[in-house]
């Protein structure tokens, strides 16, 4: 099964990746780990004619710390966010995340930004990305912008970024409270039947709760967070909380599992991630 | 029988490591994709993306003139050489579409072939094949097969005037007076799912066409090249001995591999048609779609009992799903369902009603145990219910059914004779193997703690070696060949094709015993009908009963001939001469030994040969088995189920199998295992689903669930070994008892859990969801 | 059109002109004569196609060829060293992991990295690491028990 032919580059800059993504107008696409691109490539359901690889770029693979900020660079792979120092110290929630996706192969290759920008509905990342109140810095030839997590995902394979533009940091506050991300995997392509990511600002008396694979869009699960605003966790606010999990949302059904299942499992994944949150 | 190495520690027994595995963990076997040949042309399939549609017109021009294309074929130029598929089954009234390597002016099937292209590079050829522009009109689709039946159905074939392709009925005893005097009937409904076979190699075939001998080689990932060259020269017109069929390294069947497929017959007819050489490598999503399914029956089963639980008669009605098309075995299997569906039980009276329907899908055959797998969990199942309903032990109820081990051979109301068993040995031992009692206690405990835990048993029996040829469509004989090169060194030649069970080195540890020579002296060839000149192949767990005990009879025919050769040579008369140790003297004497060194150079170079006496240490020979071989166990597994997913927790698992002899210990823990996965995969996740447009929704990978290993828990696994008498060796087979024995433990584990809540069956896969809604329905009510 | 691609496999030098959509298991394969790596899918999920670039195990039926420029690739073909087993090549060997043997390449090149990064696994670590690679005919115990021995043997060597 051959992907249909594309021309081929390696733009050695940021600037000239995007230079060539303007050029080429939507004929070009980036392509990073390619585990979302080239089984769509195989299936000729993307037949792009130029394909940019800007797994090189080092700049956007950089894990650090850095005003308050902890940056995870947009070609992180699964394995280097998991296994990272930083990450672990400052927001082990990430390598959590990272940990659960695919397989080892696949999270020695796939990376962050490639799994993020694709907005598949059952990838990980976006529960993690929306319970930590990320930031996502997205480059345009023109303007480098900043975008809310909360603003990033608009549809089923859809985001905020352009075309023309490349996503290149995700950058998440840290210290980020203690978190928690409970999955439930589709049985054969592992993919999140539900994934719901939780954060305890112990602070702030609040939760962040996020949940992908349940709705067509990743979401967060303001009914929760708001019932359990300012009060202790315990397991009876948990689960009365977690009632709100799927509120407000029309779930996705297939074969692997009904919308009423996928509902009820983002109770029940919202109640352990906020029990073993409030637990770390 | 002959002459053998008596009581002195052998190969046969031993866990040995295999012959065949240095080259496969080196990465250097030959699968068929690894075959490159000068000139070799690539072929890609155009299938339909409809169910059930009018082809009106295929425009092949643009693909035609695309770069590096060689031609490109339709049905209207391929199906009149190309004959029709195969099927091996004949009943009288058996409707049969007429099933041609192409699509004509239907297609019938998600995934069936319009057309192919065949360009020098796989890229150009799939490149082409987008081009083919196929005019379809969609026609109304049939998926369902129970109402498939009904009047004013759509048909899938509206040629045959109906969708049911036969009906097939087994009667055995007095079913009327068996129900008529029962204590209670008891009846279920039980939906056997569509599975997948998925074979991690795809299929695949190489077929290249000389033209100055006018022979064909075809190279093809099958289980059956022996087969295939009996079927295919009709169809394509070469004469049986010009054509040469050789599976290489395959990368597993589990019966997908156990047919004739348009692929083969089609690059077969381009290769010589083309005057190259012809390749086609299957693809997943074709594999999901057009590479045969297993199971998909569904039946309403009555059991009539007595109030102590013994089981006067069993009677159903089956539907079968065949697909569109009648592969080799499509209507054999769920008859065999109906040759065994009494189990491990006495079971006197049996009526078994089977109608096998089309439906635009495609065609079900043999999948790893093919029609045992079917009979084996609805018996167990129904025991189970049966137990239930009576209020008593399901172990019990299963003791009270068994044929005594003196009751062997053991004649089943479904006319087939049970070999030898002994089924409460295995079940005590699996019961001690999984302290019974203990588990029991811990059921106990963990229900009273608010747990859904459950236990389940399995006892089942199979049917394997086959077979008798009377019973079998194109003869259940094997053929093997065993040579004692003019070296001494010992080649075997075996009509089975192993893909992946490990004769190479079981064959080569039963010769080495019975000829007294290092197993390293001995090469075993397979798969290839210009070195295996007959065979029938690998399927039906058949390969040690039957083409092992052809093997013996050659050693035994050339250590008779060797004998001869060995008292000439020595000025004995042959009864004065006893073989030990790889070696032939005159008894007593402690004079001149004559090793196979020195008699294959006295046989071959014959200078010395006694009158008369033939050349040669060869001997060839075809066994024919006098009945099947029936391997039975018990298996046992515990399960907990989790209240708020549904989630299922294998915790405890046990099987004992008896499987006769056993060759090789560590092979047949081996299958034992791998066949138990297959169980898992099916007992809880697996199934193949297409929607009511006939679209297959579980077309590859992504969408088809099969085990990884972290859903395998730990076994115990034990054996107890009750030889078969109807083969020399005592062997009965291994290669499907896992599939067979296990799913039933594992739903019946998974139905004794949900018991406490009212759920009394649920069809399989008990996947998470399903077991959720029961249990919310339990909790309800 | 073809791009110059330099790839290191096995320790050699691999130097060839390749159309872009050759994927890095067809280039293997096709171009370096390696048939070791398999094909079981085009999804990225059986595994059978698994290598090592730099070390780390990949798919390579979800990598195009020109993507692995300038890496160094490991197939199974480079494992056994001057005609000697490679530790994991030997516990699947001696511990019955394979049967029809088309997903034991695959296998096998995980395994080295999974004992790379966990020398002394548990074997539900082993379970895990072999999440990505499908087996259809041993049930894995007999897997998980080769690597568990592999990873036994390399210790009783050190």
């Amino acid at each position: 099964m051959s992907t249909a032919p594309f021309n081929y580059t390696r733009p050695k800059t940021l600037d000239e990746a995007l230079a060539l993504l303007t050029a080429h107008g939507g004929n070009a696409k980036l392509l990073a780990g390619g585990h979302s691109l080239i089984p769509a490539m195989k299936l000729r359901l993307a037949q792009p004619k130029m394909l940019l690889d800007i797994t090189r770029l080092e700049a956007l693979r950089r894990i650090e710390e850095r005003d308050g900020r902890l940056v995870i660079g947009a070609l992180a792979t699964h394995a280097e966010i998991a296994a990272n120092r930083t990450v672990a110290s400052r927001c082990p929630l990430l390598a959590e995340v990272a940990a659960s996706i695919g397989d080892l192969q696949v999270r020695n290759r796939g990376t962050i930004g490639g799994s993020i920008v694709h907005a598949d509905p059952a990838a990980d990342w976006p529960a993690a990305i929306l319970a930590l109140d990320a930031e996502l810095e997205i480059a345009g030839r023109m303007r480098r912008r900043m975008e809310a997590a909360g603003d990033f995902f608009m549809d089923i394979f859809e985001t905020s970024v352009e075309p023309d533009e490349i996503l290149c940091e995700i950058r998440v506050p840290v210290p980020a409270g203690p978190g928690a991300y409970v999955k439930t995997a589709q049985k054969a392509s592992g993919f999140a039947l539900c994934g719901v990511a939780a954060v305890v600002d112990a602070k702030a008396r609040r939760v962040r709760v996020a949940v992908t694979g349940v709705a067509a869009v990743p979401y967060r699960a303001t009914g929760v967070e708001e019932a359990l605003a300012g009060k202790p966790l315990t397991a009876e606010t948990i689960a009365a909380a977690a009632r709100h999990a799927a509120a407000d949302i029309t779930p996705l059904g297939d074969i692997h599992a009904s919308a009423e299942y996928r509902a009820h499992l983002a109770e029940v994944n919202t109640t352990l991630a906020l029990q073993r949150a409030a637990a770390r | 029988m002959s002459t053998t190495t008596g009581e002195k520690i052998g190969y046969v027994g031993r866990a040995m490591k295999r012959v065949e595995d240095p080259r496969l963990v080196k990465g250097i076997a030959t699968y068929v994709d690894d075959l490159r040949l000068p000139g070799m042309l690539h072929a890609v399939f155009v299938r339909s993306p409809h169910a059930h549609a009018r082809v009106k017109r295929i425009r092949t021009d643009a693909a035609r003139a695309a770069g590096g294309v060689v031609g490109v074929f339709t049905g209207a130029e391929v199906n009149a050489q190309c004959g029709t598929i195969p099927c091996a089954s004949s009943f009288p009234d058996l409707k049969s579409p007429k099933h041609t390597v192409l699509a004509g002016d239907r297609a019938y099937f998600v995934g069936h072939p319009v057309a192919v292209v065949v360009a020098a590079t796989p890229y150009a050829a799939a490149d082409a094949a987008e081009l083919v522009d196929v005019d379809y009109e969609p026609l109304p689709v049939v998926t369902d097969p129970e109402k498939a039946l009904e009047a004013g159905s759509p048909l899938t074939h509206p040629d045959l005037g109906t969708n049911a392709a036969f009906t097939w009925n087994l009667t055995g005893g007095d079913i009327d007076a068996a129900f008529a005097k029962a204590d209670r009937v008891i009846r279920q409904r039980m939906y056997h799912q569509r599975l997948t076979p998925m074979p991690i190699e795809p299929r695949g075939c190489v077929a290249s066409y000389q033209p100055g001998e006018g022979t064909l080689t075809l190279w093809t990932s099958t289980q059956i090249p022996h087969l295939i060259r009996t079927l295919l020269p009709g169809m394509i017109g070469i004469a049986e001995n010009k054509l040469r069929v050789v599976a290489p390294e395959v990368g597993g069947g589990f019966g997908a591999k156990l047919n004739l497929y348009a692929e083969e017959a089609l690059c077969s007819h381009l290769a010589m048609r083309l005057g190259a050489p012809v390749k086609w490598i299957e693809g997943r999503r074709e594999n999901a779609a057009a590479t045969i399914h297993g199971r998909d029956q569904v039946g309403d089963y009555e059991v009539a009992v007595s109030k102590d639980g013994r089981i006067l008669g069993l009677r159903n009605r089956t539907i079968a799903d065949l697909g569109s098309y009648l592969q080799l075995l499509t209507p054999a299997i769920p008859t065999l369902t109906g040759l065994v569906v009494t189990g491990a039980y006495k079971i006197p009276a049996v009526r078994m009603d089977v109608v096998g329907v089309y439906t635009n899908k495609m065609s079900t055959d043999a999948y790893r145990g093919a029609g045992r797998p079917e009979a084996t969990y609805l018996i167990e199942r129904l025991v189970d219910l049966v137990a239930a309903e009576l209020g008593l032990d399901p172990v019990e109820v299963r003791r009270r059914n068994f044929p005594a081990p003196e009751e062997f051979p053991f004649n089943t109301a479904t006319g087939l004779t049970f070999d030898s068993g002994n089924y409460e040995g295995a079940l005590r031992k699996a019961q001690q193997l999984a302290r019974w009692d203990e588990l029991v206690a811990r059921r106990t405990s963990r229900r009273r703690a608010g747990a859904l835990f459950g236990i389940g048993v399995s006892t089942y029996v199979e049917i394997c070696a086959m077979g008798p040829s009377k019973a079998m469509a194109a003869g259940g004989w094997e053929w093997g060949c065993v040579r004692i090169e003019i070296s001494g060194k010992v080649t075997v030649i075996t009509g089975v094709t192993p893909h992946g069970q490990g004769q190479e080195t079981t064959f080569a540890q039963i010769v080495a015993d019975r000829l007294g020579v290092p197993i390293e002296d001995i090469v075993v060839l397979h798969g290839d009908t210009s070195v295996a000149h007959y065979g029938r192949d690998t399927y039906g767990s058949r390969g040690t009963a039957v083409c092992g005990s052809a093997i013996v009879m050659c050693v035994d025919r050339i250590l008779e001939k060797a004998r001869r050769l060995a008292a000439a040579l020595l000025d004995a008369r042959p009864e004065q001469v006893e073989f030990a140790d790889g070696a032939f003297a005159v008894k007593g004497s402690g004079g001149k030994r004559l090793g196979w060194t020195e008699l294959a150079g006295e046989a071959y170079i014959a200078k010395n040969l006694p009158r008369g006496f033939e050349p040669g240490l060869e001997a060839s020979a075809f066994f024919e088995p006098e009945n099947f071989t029936f391997p039975f166990g018990t298996h046992i597994c515990a399960v907990e189920v989790n209240r708020d997913t549904g989630d299922v927790t294998i915790v405890q698992y046990v099987a004992v199998d008896d499987c006769g002899n056993q060759i090789n210990p560590l092979l047949v823990e081996g299958q034992v295992q791998g066949g138990i996965a297959h169980s898992i995969g099916q007992a809880l996740f697996e199934r193949t689903v297409y929607d009511e447009h006939g679209q297959l929704l579980t077309g590859e990978f992504m969408d088809y669930p099969m085990p990884r290993a972290e859903d395998i828990p730990d076994y115990v696994l034990g054996s107890t070994v009750t030889p078969s008498p109807v083969n020399p060796l005592g062997v009965k087979g291994v290669g499907e008892a896992g599939t067979i024995g296990a799913t039933p433990a594992i739903a019946n584990a998974v139905m004794d859990a949900l018991r406490p809540l009212g759920v009394t069956h649920l069809d399989l896969p008990l996947a998470p969801e399903k077991l959720w809604r029961a249990i919310r329905q339990g909790h309800k009510e | 059109m073809g791009v110059p691609v330099r790839i290191h496999v096995n320790g050699a030098l691999h130097q060839h002109d390749v159309e872009p959509r050759v994927l890095l298991v067809e280039y293997l394969r096709d171009v370096c004569g390696l048939t070791g790596t398999h094909v079981g899918c085009e999804s990225s999920l059986c595994g059978a196609c698994t290598v090592l670039i730099d070390g780390q195990a990949v798919k390579s039926c979800t990598i195009f060829a020109v993507q692995a420029e300038g890496r160094a690739v490991t197939t199974i073909e480079g494992l056994a060293q001057e005609g000697r087993l490679h530790p994991v090549q030997e516990a699947f060997w001696e511990r019955h992991a394979l049967q029809c043997g088309y997903c034991t390449p695959g296998m096998i090149m995980t395994a080295v990295q999974l004992l790379k990064d966990h020398p002394q696994p548990t074997r539900a670590e082993i379970a895990h690491g072999l999440k990505g690679n499908l087996c259809r005919c041993t049930g894995y115990t007999h897997i998980i028990d080769a690597v568990e021995h592999a990873a036994g043997s390399r210790q009783g060597a050190a």
